[in-house]
């Protein structure tokens, strides 16, 4: 097949040899979980909890009526400690639910019965995913169900699974692709048949060529397997989608706008797995790594373990740590607080030792074009940032500020080491809350 | 293992910075203009490698002036831009002029090219182009006495002579001009880093491999020599070889700060500059046109910055 590929991206140093031959372990059940009401983008749950309930493994604790949002659930039977504000991710303090484990695992006896899922029709599936709260577990965790209620005006014709990994370090979908590559192919054909499409595509980079023989076993006539080169950002979904069939989303646009939808195979397993034990989305993989623990690997945990539970995994920090980051180097978000919970969106906990973790003192832009060249998204970062600074705002969303995607590539390239990315995301926000009042 | 026990760093993404910075870059063009240094010190004497220190020096010397006037941490020196200049500017020296002409070049180039606009990336024209062209039109005389090569350990050169350019533009009798081969090898009259074609070009190359230079400014830029040259009746072989035209392709119309930042405007920045480059050789009243050419186009770039966008993605046609 044909790779169109895409403009500008990075090479960084891909670091996965540190965790990409452990095979994915389980993590046993924590005396703790504080599952987050904001797991996920949209909106927040309301918990269907209180302090003291018993709860089952898999009973649903959490959840808003709204469109744009995916239910919580208890990933172990105990009792409800508290209700209250917890560190999250973002560095936030956001509601969460302290759960007790009992140590039981005892499982929510309603769960939905175990059918077929090709004997239920597209808008059951639809609801069922809704129901088990599977969201994108790439990075953002868009509620999966709304990704695939396109509206009817759409016509879409291909869905493209993401396997790409681009970011440094990750191996989880790596490892799952490699181990559970049934799934994979099978949550495709899950999706495939919800939006009754007829074309399904699984992009891999070109360093985990291997798994590709791995599908190829469980793969038909109507899925096809691509290897792309390996080239940061070829995981961002836009950038996917151009590199397989050379569609251009439209500035501003959803993939939907060119007929695809994405989704990450850590997803696509959620879903088969889903409709294989009937249990909602309650535990994710996830690859603890990094010169700052003792030994890198790949873990199944249940949502809600604290961080500290996962370095433990790897064998403790190794020197003294100096930045924990909750996803890959280059879009990761550091944390501040070792109680922080994984949560839904967590592909990863990285762990850099002090040594590693560098200050830069940013020096005036030398005009190299470096950014220029490898913005993915055609855009100017050494401009944006200096009008941000100014405070010419206008002049920075004329020139396509909103169009960024935060890959952070002009950031890692910049040889003055400025802060191009950090300009940018405030010049984003400022010119949204902006545009809200 | 709470967070009192173990301060985190918190920043935000991306969280690893490539390697090379601008510092490295610097070094990386002193580095790819030694062989240039050598060869002019081998044909024009040991003189020259004084003026080339010299200049240097001054250069390190004025920027550090200028940075505590300024207020600015002297660290800002670490970034090798000063080194770069003075070597740039040195090169850019017939062999023997006096040891003051670099120490004005450097005070002119450094301060009032570079500093007074705010320092290393804000300065809108190249500061050894704006060095040289200061020393040119003040002291024309000291600025165009060319020495033969005599090659060798030597203090220096006394039989003067006149640049190929000049011989070929002016016709002087009694000079002959020197084959194809003289001026790849750089057995000729001119600037101490000038001269050999064939060891700039490696220079180049080595940049351009090392993703300091853009390949398209010097490509663009010869090759324009090169057919215009062509069309107009020269010999655009000779037109290439001789004169600056390697060193200011590679090393001058390839300064970041005074570049236009897209590839498109770099390409557009090399065919302008060979355009004046070639304007002023046939039609001037000198026999070079590289440094005006690529200063003419330095104040241009701002123009093509404005004019010259990459394309966006995902850009919807209006």
């Amino acid at each position: 097949m044909k790779i169109y590929g895409f403009k500008g991206g990075v090479h960084p140093p891909e670091n996965k040899d540190f965790s990409k031959n452990s095979p994915i372990e389980k993590l046993p059940i924590p005396e703790r979980l504080i599952i987050l009401t904001q797991q996920h983008t949209g909106a927040p749950c309301e918990p269907l909890v209180k302090p003291k309930d018993h709860v089952f493994k898999g009973q649903k604790i959490g959840d808003k009526q709204v469109f744009v949002t995916a239910p919580i659930h208890a990933p172990t039977s105990g009792v409800v400690k508290k209700i209250g504000l917890y560190p999250h991710p973002s560095g936030r303090l956001v509601l969460g639910i302290e759960i007790e484990p009992d140590g039981k695992d005892e499982v929510f006896p309603d769960l939905p019965k175990n059918k077929a899922w090709h004997d239920l029709a597209p808008e059951e599936i639809i609801q069922r995913i809704r129901e088990a709260g599977i969201v994108g577990l790439g990075g953002a965790a868009f509620p999966t169900h709304v990704k695939i209620s396109p509206p009817s005006e759409k016509k879409i014709d291909t869905i493209i699974l993401n396997g790409s990994e681009c970011e440094p370090y990750l191996t989880i979908d790596y490892r799952i692709m490699l181990e559970k590559p049934e799934l994979v192919v099978e949550g495709l054909k899950i999706l495939m048949y919800t939006v009754g499409v007829k074309r399904g595509i699984i992009g891999v980079e070109e360093n985990k060529r291997d798994v590709v023989d791995r599908l190829k076993n469980y793969t038909d006539s109507e899925i096809e397997i691509v290897v792309l080169p390996t080239k940061y950002p070829q995981g961002s979904e836009k950038h996917l989608i151009k590199a397989i069939l050379g569609r251009e989303v439209p500035s501003g646009g959803l993939p939907l706008d060119v007929g695809v939808i994405v989704n990450n195979v850590g997803t696509a397993v959620a879903i088969a797995e889903h409709f294989r034990t009937g249990l909602p989305l309650i535990s994710r993989g996830i690859t603890i790594t990094g010169r700052g623990v003792y030994s890198p690997k790949n873990l199944d945990v249940l949502i809600g373990t604290p961080v500290n539970k996962v370095i433990q995994a790897a064998g403790g920090f190794k020197g003294t740590p100096g930045k924990v980051i909750f996803g890959g180097p280059m879009m990761g978000v550091a944390i501040y607080d070792l109680e922080i919970p994984i949560i839904k969106g967590t592909s990863g906990v990285l762990v850099f030792s002090q040594e590693e973790v560098k200050y830069y003192e940013p020096i005036e832009c030398v005009r190299c074009g470096k950014c220029v060249d490898v913005c993915p998204m055609g855009l100017i970062p050494t401009t944006l940032a200096k009008y941000v600074e100014k405070g010419k705002l206008i002049d920075a969303e004329e020139l396509g500020i909103l169009d960024c995607i935060e890959c952070g590539s002009c950031n890692y390239i910049c040889p003055s080491r400025r802060p191009l990315l950090q300009w940018i995301r405030i010049g984003k926000i400022d010119i949204l809350s902006k545009r809200r009042r | 293992m709470r967070s009192e026990e173990t301060k985190l760093i918190v920043s935000s993404s991306p969280h690893i910075y490539e390697k090379e910075d601008v510092s490295y870059a610097m070094k990386q063009v002193v580095f790819s203009l030694i062989p240039a240094v050598i060869v002019g010190t081998y044909l024009f004497g040991i003189y020259s490698l004084i003026i080339v220190l010299i200049s240097i020096l001054s250069a390190v010397f004025w920027e550090g002036i200028s940075l505590i006037i300024r207020k600015k941490p002297l660290y800002i020196l670490g970034d090798y831009s000063a080194i770069v200049t003075g070597l740039l500017l040195a090169l850019t020296l017939p062999p023997n002029v006096p040891f003051w002409i670099p120490v004005v070049g450097t005070a002119v180039a450094i301060i009032l090219a570079k500093q007074v606009f705010g320092g290393l990336g804000e300065n809108f024209l190249n500061p050894a182009l704006v060095g040289r062209a200061f020393l040119l039109s003040s002291w024309p005389q000291i600025m165009t006495s060319w020495i033969e090569p005599k090659k060798g350990i030597f203090w220096a050169s006394n039989v003067t002579t006149a640049t190929p350019l000049a011989i070929e533009k002016l016709k002087l009798s009694g000079y002959s001009l020197p084959n194809y081969w003289d001026l790849l090898i750089g057995n000729r009259a001119g600037c101490i880093g000038e001269t050999s074609v064939i060891l700039l070009l490696l220079g180049g190359l080595w940049l351009i491999y090392k993703k300091i230079v853009d390949w398209r400014i010097p490509f663009s830029y010869i090759l324009t020599v090169f057919m215009f040259s062509l069309i107009v009746g020269k010999d655009p072989i000779f037109q290439i070889l001789s004169g600056g035209l390697f060193l200011g392709a590679f090393f001058m119309a390839t300064d970041w700060v005074t570049t236009p930042l897209t590839s498109q405007g770099r390409v557009i920045f090399g065919i302008g500059a060979g355009l004046f480059t070639i304007v002023i050789r046939f039609w001037g009243s000198y026999p070079e046109g590289v440094t005006y050419g690529i200063l003419v186009m330095n104040a241009l770039t701002p123009l093509i910055d404005k004019f010259i966008k990459p394309r966006k993605f995902g850009e919807v046609k209006k």
